[in-house]
């Protein structure tokens, strides 16, 4: 890949959380590209985890270690603190029980960074305002055919750390790859935590 | 995704048998050694000028060192993987050098049973050692040393011949590249060495059996045979599948108040049941349920399996198929749990094919595109 791509800022916000040659678990970790990111900027080792078979063999053939299950089902394969970081990258909201996957990453990884969907972005809140569920670069699906069942604003989800003794140890809000520092519950599209055990 | 793999798909075309023969005695793990032996074994493709792109397949329960290809005065007698070992084929045979060799104690060829005793000058018959999966391995590796190959550039195998692969990343880890662990277990489950028992009873108390030294009496224990062959069967297949295949089918449409055949399951496992007692040898089949019984690399490290696997260097993949309830997805899992505790390269795949254990003989476009990109990645590093 040359050079970082809007899509892929987030990549790029990660990548600079992640000490070098950390173990990492990639949850969800679609075709490995993230993975890859961080094993050239970070050379990093470890795992993906998906369910999809394409995504699979996607990953077989981008030469990243992955393994098939669905993260509903837990990390069961993974022992306690058998990892630096653990990320979730653009699934939580698609989780049916999101409060699990943060238990289990926190479990297997001594750290965990999120990345999900602002659903408080100015955009969205616009959308709904006039009617409709939002459909946005950052949330591309109709309301009959989403994957995103769980969607949450940035507010929702420090509160809900803060409510079960999760440390947020950093926060990064992106709006066309673009950092947000203002009122970024608002005017971010993307969020990003970095986590620990509190 | 598309069902089709993208390169032309070739067989290997005719091949050729060939014998090894070993002279040194062959430590077995039951204690006793084989002093004389030979392995038989094909070849397909071509060795490269670094040796680096050899591929040992290893057989399951009743199959053989016929992998690939045909026979030319056996045009129909197809190998046992054709679909997935040729040129073009997920093991690409323009790149790699495969090696099919039937185990010790079989009855294709291979030291066994059958052979003749060259101290009694009589068939081994019920002397034959009982040979496990590390034996098996050991004599793979001669073989190996004999073809001047010193490392894999992987292992691969199904079934019990997936445990064979496991015990070459064990034994050999300089020597394993890669191993390709399909449909595995790290053991036996005590239902599956249940039904190895009752295979091995319907042998055993078959009348033509003798002990085991039924060839001097011109007989073959065919009944007992039959059963073992049927009760594997029923093993294979997912509830499923026979389901969809078979279903309750009436042969004749109507039933007839007897014990002829009458349900086309019965039909099929009858048919199975004839063909295999026609060829394979009672002695080998007693022995080869044995070998899986017995393997268990957990066992020597108090049932730690990470420990058993912790010499293992190997990059692994391991495949496994949601219906397969003689070797379920959840004892793969055990064996990727212990590669990962021991951060080693795994890639695990579980496939959602509905033909129970028997998928991996199977031509499933999304196991076989895994299988193909897996080799892909193998061959990257390797000059062909």
């Amino acid at each position: 890949m040359n050079g970082i791509s809007i899509d892929r800022a987030d990549f790029a916000a990660i990548a600079q959380w992640v000490k070098p040659d950390a173990r990492v678990l990639d949850l969800g970790c679609g075709d490995g590209a993230l993975f890859n990111y961080l094993g050239r900027e970070r050379s990093i080792s470890g795992y993906g985890v998906e369910i999809d078979d394409a995504n699979v063999l996607a990953c077989v053939k981008n030469g990243v270690n992955v393994v098939q299950r669905n993260l509903e089902r837990g990390l069961s394969e993974f022992d306690d603190q058998s990892f630096d970081y653990v990320i979730l990258s653009q699934t939580l909201q698609a989780m049916r029980n999101g409060e699990r996957i943060i238990r289990e990453m926190l479990r297997v990884g001594r750290e965990g960074i999120v990345t999900f969907p602002n659903f408080g972005y100015w955009r969205n809140r616009m959308q709904v305002l006039r009617g409709r569920m939002p459909v946005s670069e950052n949330l591309p699906y109709q309301w009959f055919n989403t994957p995103n069942i769980h969607l949450c604003t940035l507010h929702d989800f420090e509160r809900f750390c803060s409510e079960r003794n999760i440390r947020i140890l950093e926060r990064k809000v992106l709006t066309e790859g673009q950092p947000v520092n203002f009122k970024p519950n608002l005017l971010g599209a993307l969020a990003i935590y970095h986590f620990g055990a509190g | 995704m598309d069902t089709t793999l993208t390169t032309a798909k070739a067989s290997v075309g005719v091949v050729t048998p060939r014998r090894a023969a070993f002279s040194e005695p062959l430590p077995l793990k039951c204690g006793r050694a084989i002093a004389n032996y030979e392995l038989a074994y094909e070849t397909y493709g071509t060795l490269n000028a670094q040796r680096s792109n050899a591929v040992l397949v290893c057989h399951a329960l009743n199959a053989s060192h016929h992998v690939a290809g045909v026979y030319a005065d056996e045009p129909h007698n197809v190998g046992w993987w054709d679909n997935m070992i040729g040129p073009g084929k997920p093991l690409d045979t323009n790149r790699f050098f495969v090696v099919g060799v039937n185990n010790l104690g079989g009855c294709h060829g291979s030291t066994g049973p059958l052979s003749i005793n060259p101290d009694t000058g009589k068939p081994w018959g019920a002397s034959f050692p009982l040979v496990t999966v590390e034996d098996w391995v050991g004599a793979q590796a001669r073989l190996a040393d004999q073809l001047g190959i010193q490392q894999f550039a992987a292992v691969m195998g199904g079934s019990l011949g997936a445990m064979q692969c496991l015990q070459w990343a064990i034994a050999y880890p300089q020597r394993t590249r890669h191993a390709l662990v399909i449909a595995c277990a790290p053991n036996l489950s005590a239902q599956n060495i249940a039904f190895n028992e009752v295979a091995r009873q319907a042998i055993l108390t078959d009348p033509d059996f003798h002990g085991g030294d039924y060839y001097a009496e011109g007989v073959q224990p065919r009944r007992g045979l039959r059963v073992a062959r049927m009760v594997g069967h029923i093993t294979y297949l997912s509830d499923d599948e026979m389901a969809s295949k078979f279903g309750r089918t009436l042969k004749h449409g109507h039933v007839n108040y007897s014990f002829d055949t009458e349900f086309e399951i019965e039909s099929y496992l009858r048919h199975q049941a004839d063909k295999f007692s026609g060829y394979f040898d009672a002695n080998t089949y007693l022995r080869i349920t044995k070998a899986l019984d017995y393997f268990d690399p957990a066992f020597d490290h108090g049932g730690d399996l990470t420990r058993a696997l912790a010499p293992a260097t190997a990059g692994f993949l391991v495949v496994s198929f949601t219906t397969d309830w003689r070797f379920s997805p959840e004892r793969s899992r055990e064996i990727v749990h212990a590669l990962l505790r021991n951060k080693r390269d795994v890639t695990y795949a579980e496939i959602d094919a509905p033909h129970g254990h028997d998928a991996f003989l199977l031509d499933d476009a999304r196991y076989h595109h895994l299988v193909a990109a897996y080799f892909e990645r193998i061959g990257a590093k390797v000059r062909v």
